[in-house]
């Protein structure tokens, strides 16, 4: 059945642009160098983790860079149990302590009990504040996505400069995300609410 | 005067709607230029190179289709066409009887508005969530959505609060905050116990067969991930050329509509999750959507098929603004929707919708905002040409322009009605001449009659000097601001 229609569409598609083709001149693909799409005011600070921090603040994002700052950070949100990737389980209960309880299975009906998921990013945008996740790297999308906190532990040498970078090398993953931020709304009288379906808070861990 | 249905709609609007639409417009046309200006010495350069990639595409929509199927095929994705809705409805329906689905959780998209997915899968025994906030209160309310980026624009707090509470939602409580928890709330239950997440599509690349979907709530990431069949409904029109395409449109996309540098989610799918993820599809179908673009493309107002969707021109539209998106009687309000609306009905519908292209003063606003620069102005007259051609009765047709085409031609005559436009002072609004001015002056106070002002100003010019002249002089100031006397 959709073939026929994959045809008619195609045919349809042809006939519109064949008087164009014939007596206009379609428009040609713009050679640009995506260098010149980059927001570069965003970058004052260069292509560093500092302008990824600042852009990543700019949209209420937090960022943590030790290991202190992190565990005084979930205390002060009084999060103590949470989902985190198996992978990083072993380095992150040594920097926790014993105050937290990690579970590195996500149980879907447990939903509700994880105050915080921990998982690794694949890398992170310095011109707009993004952590990049990748379907291969990431040990569970719901753990990354249904907690309150979601703590994305990157690496120092895992920074992109821009947008154009980033969506220019994609490579093979099948499911790639871009995050910038914590999950928000503005329907309800363009009020900004945080927290909507997604973390109400968005973390980003750098560690060494 | 014989007013169009677009006034006749929008005289009837509650107060508290046209507060809401144009808050709600006024606050997104004012962040969407502190975005662009904050971030871009100049945003010229990058809009203008977005119409260039967007009209590129549509010129070679034929060839950049067959890529993008092809890159769809090679990585796993299962690519359906549908010429209609219709074909659309049933092939939607049949691959969620294929894999056993009687819940979905559906991501915004106008695509699906178009063809009234809902109601159809509802009736045939499918459980249907709409998961965008906006969306779900629209789906509450048995509403439609009134602008392509704030579904409830035309709704405030207490309207969603009485929503919430008779749908069980919780006790009456207007503040944002707390209607965003419970749908949070509600919502997660929904996810986990849905088989299937439809959304829409932002883009698709040709070059390597990714969806992008872009959401700011997450709820379309959410879907995905706890569900085991994702489809996607998406417009021919929606394809690019190259992934690096899309940091042009990404980045005006969100800063057009909302403001934002870049959206909260911006998900790149080519297939089925990755082995070892345990959330996420394991089938994903794409159904490439004509429903009469191709008929616009034939048409000429092909540019507007470039739109990316971010609403920018219907928040800056003055007829928008006092008409709200419901008065567009289609899916795609504003000025969007006065080129689009007509054009995606049947061609044996046309005459239903001429109306819309006259609903725009032609100010230019809307072109200035597009991020692919569409010339939306000239669309209109294009549209306004046809309807003269195909000799469609003009519903709104309204201003007597011969009658002032007449007086403009004779300067007798023009003196002569300029003085007598002088008693227009002097009348009480419910005597004055014109139907259009009583229904005009009805809640505004028409200004003073000032009618020669400028032909005395000008003789001024030659003959400066003398008290009667000075008075003169300042009165025309008035009138010319700014005009050196």
């Amino acid at each position: 059945m959709t073939g026929d229609h994959r045809e008619r569409i195609l045919q349809s598609v042809r006939d519109a642009l064949r008087p164009l083709r014939e007596h206009g001149h379609p428009a040609p693909y713009p050679e640009y160098d995506v260098a010149s799409t980059v927001a570069s005011r965003r970058l004052t600070g260069g292509p560093s983790w500092e302008s990824f921090r600042s852009n990543l603040e700019s949209v209420h994002g937090v960022f943590l860079d030790s290991p202190a700052a992190l565990v005084s950070y979930l205390h002060s949100r009084d999060a103590q149990r949470g989902y985190c990737d198996p992978a990083l389980a072993s380095s992150v209960r040594r920097l926790l302590g014993p105050d937290f309880t990690l579970d590195t299975v996500f149980d879907r009906d447990q939903i509700d009990l994880y105050a915080f998921g921990i998982t690794k990013a694949a890398a992170a945008i310095a011109e707009t504040g993004t952590v990049i996740l990748h379907d291969t790297r990431t040990s569970s999308r719901l753990g990354a996505l249904a907690p309150w906190i979601h703590v994305a532990w990157l690496t120092r040498d895992s920074l992109l400069t821009s947008l154009g970078q980033a969506v220019s090398s994609l490579g093979d993953d099948p499911n790639i995300v871009f995050v910038t931020g914590p999950s928000k709304t503005a329907d309800v009288e363009s009020v900004i609410v945080e927290g909507v379906h997604g973390p109400g808070e968005q973390v980003v861990y750098l560690s060494d | 005067m014989n007013p169009q249905p677009l006034d006749r709609f929008a005289e009837r609007l509650r107060p508290e709607v046209r507060q809401s639409v144009h808050l709600g417009c006024a606050g997104a046309t004012q962040a969407r230029l502190t975005a662009l200006t904050r971030d871009f010495e100049d945003p010229e350069p990058l809009r203008r190179l977005a119409a260039e990639i967007r009209q590129h595409t549509l010129d070679h929509l034929d060839t950049y289709l067959e890529a993008a199927e092809s890159s769809m095929r090679r990585r796993g994705i299962e690519v359906h066409f549908a010429e209609d809705g219709e074909t659309a409805r049933k092939l939607i329906l049949s691959l969620l009887r294929d894999h056993g689905a009687q819940r979905i959780c559906k991501s915004k998209s106008m695509a699906s508005e178009e063809i009234e997915l809902n109601g159809f899968l509802t009736r045939a025994g499918i459980a249907v969530v709409e998961t965008d906030l906006g969306e779900f209160i629209i789906q509450l309310d048995e509403d439609h959505p009134s602008h392509v980026v704030r579904p409830i624009a035309h709704r405030n707090r207490g309207d969603v609060a009485s929503t919430f509470q008779k749908h069980g939602l919780g006790d009456w409580d207007d503040r944002p905050e707390i209607i965003t928890r419970r749908a949070r709330a509600y919502m997660r239950n929904q996810y986990l116990s849905s088989h299937a997440a439809l959304t829409g599509g932002n883009f698709i690349s040709a070059e390597s067969g990714r969806l992008v979907l872009v959401t700011n709530e997450g709820n379309a990431r959410f879907s995905l991930a706890a569900s085991r069949l994702h489809i996607a409904l998406v417009g021919i029109e929606k394809i690019v050329p190259r992934d690096r395409d899309l940091s042009v449109l990404l980045g005006l996309l969100a800063r057009s509509a909302t403001g934002q540098h870049l959206s909260v989610y911006t998900e790149f799918i080519a297939g089925p999750k990755a082995p070892g993820q345990p959330d996420g599809p394991e089938a994903m179908h794409v159904i490439l959507f004509d429903n009469h673009r191709s008929t616009v493309l034939a048409s000429s107002c092909r540019e507007i098929l470039r739109c990316i969707r971010c609403g920018a021109c219907m928040n800056v539209c003055p007829v928008y603004r006092q008409a709200s998106g419901h008065a567009y009687r289609h899916v795609y309000p504003g000025p969007l929707g006065a080129v689009l609306g007509p054009l995606l009905r049947d061609p044996a519908e046309f005459p239903e919708m001429a109306d819309l292209p006259k609903a725009s003063s032609l100010c230019g606003a809307c072109q200035e905002v597009c991020p692919v620069d569409i010339p939306i102005p000239d669309l209109l007259l294009r549209l306004r040409d046809r309807t003269h051609r195909e000799k469609i009765p003009s519903s709104g047709s309204s201003l007597p322009l011969r009658e002032w085409s007449l007086l403009a031609s004779h300067p007798l005559a023009w003196r002569a009605a300029l003085f007598a436009g002088s008693a227009v002072n002097l009348l009480p609004p419910a005597l004055l001449p014109s139907a259009a001015l009583r229904t005009w002056s009805q809640h505004r106070t028409l200004p003073k009659w000032r009618g020669g002002a400028f032909r005395a100003w000008f003789r001024l010019r030659r003959r400066p000097g003398g008290p009667e002249a000075e008075a003169l002089a300042l009165e025309a100031e008035e009138l010319l601001p700014g005009t050196p006397v």
